[in-house]
């Protein structure tokens, strides 16, 4: 199963747990994340669905969007970036 | 009462003493609104990263916790006929909060209105403002989108004011709204478009609030006063040192007394001779007197549009600047005394 990785930054903000969850793309990993954690979308989401402008995502190192695929052994990075400080 | 002090770093809560600062809340955040209502206060933050949020206290900041956000409903992905709505359905700020009784109301950037009437748990988006054909002629004033920084309430009557989309109003708690504030007018626009009252760029709005019929605005092109509840506003010139600011306080008894802080225009915006005044009339404008005891010269501080505010007895006034000064007047203003110099930069000072 994909793990989820939520910057250390965000701990502040919110609860968010690292997580093992089911998911073929990033955005469907993510989604059970919420599911199960509702208090960490509007952290990472706007409210259209998009990823916050200054959240980037990696998927096994490389920079992925929303719509990226995912393995089952990929550890997916929440993390702030640099633009947004 | 409190003053509460919104700041690029956190929120501080001044005691009926004002004289410690206390410890910060939200330490790091960007506070961009505060309001007291009721038992309750509510902190506006703008994060960085992850997006604005809201949070209430119960006990009088002791604790706080997080409640819902103002949220666009999703962008419809064809727009009506003849519409071509190029501003993006996201929360980018919450410029404002005001409330009275149980309803709650957030002026936010990219230009919505959002009402709550359960203490912050949901809200809802002001579907006949944002729904006006006349929105798309708005825009950014400061920022990229335009935005509701200004909402006067009185009774069923809301008066809101945009940069830069004018005044508007609803006589009706909301349900409906008509475009106010006609007379003013815009220097740096075509002169087709000088006197469009739906695209000034009020930098300010304030109510009276015993005589709610007069309002004073703080506008990019100078002073202006209503005296018929925001239908028509004429232009105060005799305000000194200079007639570009941003903030306005209106004496909540007496509609012929308000304050101002005066900065030079256009993109300069520092104090007239780096002498920091604040400009009170006290005959509906037709005089103001400079008032700059205990207040810095060398002093290149700017005061936000809701860095001024005076208390419910007109008699105490507290303003806050982007360089971190705070000051405090016990007598409207006459002389006024440093709360700290050393603050992050303050986007909205007020009292509880």
């Amino acid at each position: 199963m994909p793990r989820v990785v939520f910057t250390s930054h965000l701990q502040r903000h919110v609860r968010a747990t690292e997580s093992d969850v089911s998911g073929g793309t990033v955005a469907a990993a993510l989604e059970a994340v919420f599911r199960a954690q509702p208090q960490v979308r509007g952290y990472v989401l706007d409210e259209q669905g998009e990823l916050r402008k200054h959240v980037f995502i990696f998927v096994d190192g490389r920079r992925a969007g929303l719509g990226d695929a995912v393995r089952g052994e990929s550890a997916i990075h929440v993390m702030q970036a640099l633009t947004g400080g | 009462m409190p003053l509460y002090v919104g700041t690029r770093k956190g929120l501080f809560i001044i005691d009926e003493g004002r004289r410690a600062i206390g410890r910060p809340h939200f330490l790091g955040d960007p506070v961009s609104a505060v309001l007291a209502q009721g038992a309750s206060i509510y902190a506006a933050l703008n994060l960085g990263h992850f997006g604005v949020k809201l949070h209430r206290s119960d006990n009088r900041g002791d604790s706080w916790t997080e409640v819902a956000a103002p949220a666009y409903p999703p962008k419809p992905a064809s727009p009506p006929e003849g519409t071509d709505d190029k501003v993006p359905w996201k929360l980018v700020q919450i410029w404002t909060l005001e409330g009275a009784g149980q309803d709650l109301w957030a002026g936010t950037i990219p230009g919505g209105l959002f009402h709550s009437n359960d203490r912050g748990t949901s809200w809802t988006l002001v579907r006949s403002l944002w729904d006006r054909k006349e929105r798309a002629e708005w825009f950014g004033g400061g920022y990229d989108q335009p935005g509701i920084h200004s909402v006067c309430l009185n009774g069923k009557q809301i008066t809101i004011a945009i940069s830069c989309g004018g005044t508007w109003q609803s006589a009706d708690g909301g349900a409906s709204w008509q475009l106010a504030g006609k007379g003013m007018y815009a220097e740096f626009m075509p002169p087709e478009q000088r006197d469009n009252p739906n695209i000034q760029d009020v930098h300010r709005l304030a109510q009276c609030a015993s005589q709610p019929d007069v309002f004073w605005a703080q506008h990019h092109n100078g002073v202006f006063r209503s005296v018929d509840g925001a239908a028509r506003f004429a232009e105060i010139n005799a305000i000194a040192p200079s007639k570009f600011g941003f903030a306005v306080a209106v004496h909540p008894k007496n509609p012929d007394t308000a304050w101002f802080v005066p900065a030079v225009k256009d993109e300069c915006r520092v104090p007239v001779d780096a002498k920091l005044v604040v400009a009170r009339t006290r005959d509906g404008g037709k005089s103001f007197a400079v008032l700059r005891k205990g207040l810095p010269e060398n002093a290149y501080d700017l005061v936000y549009r809701h860095g001024l505010d005076v208390d419910a007895s007109g008699e105490r006034l507290a303003f806050g600047s982007t360089t971190g000064s705070l000051w405090l007047s016990e007598d409207q203003g006459d002389s006024w005394r440093c709360l700290s110099q050393h603050l992050p930069p303050i986007h909205c000072v007020r009292f509880g």
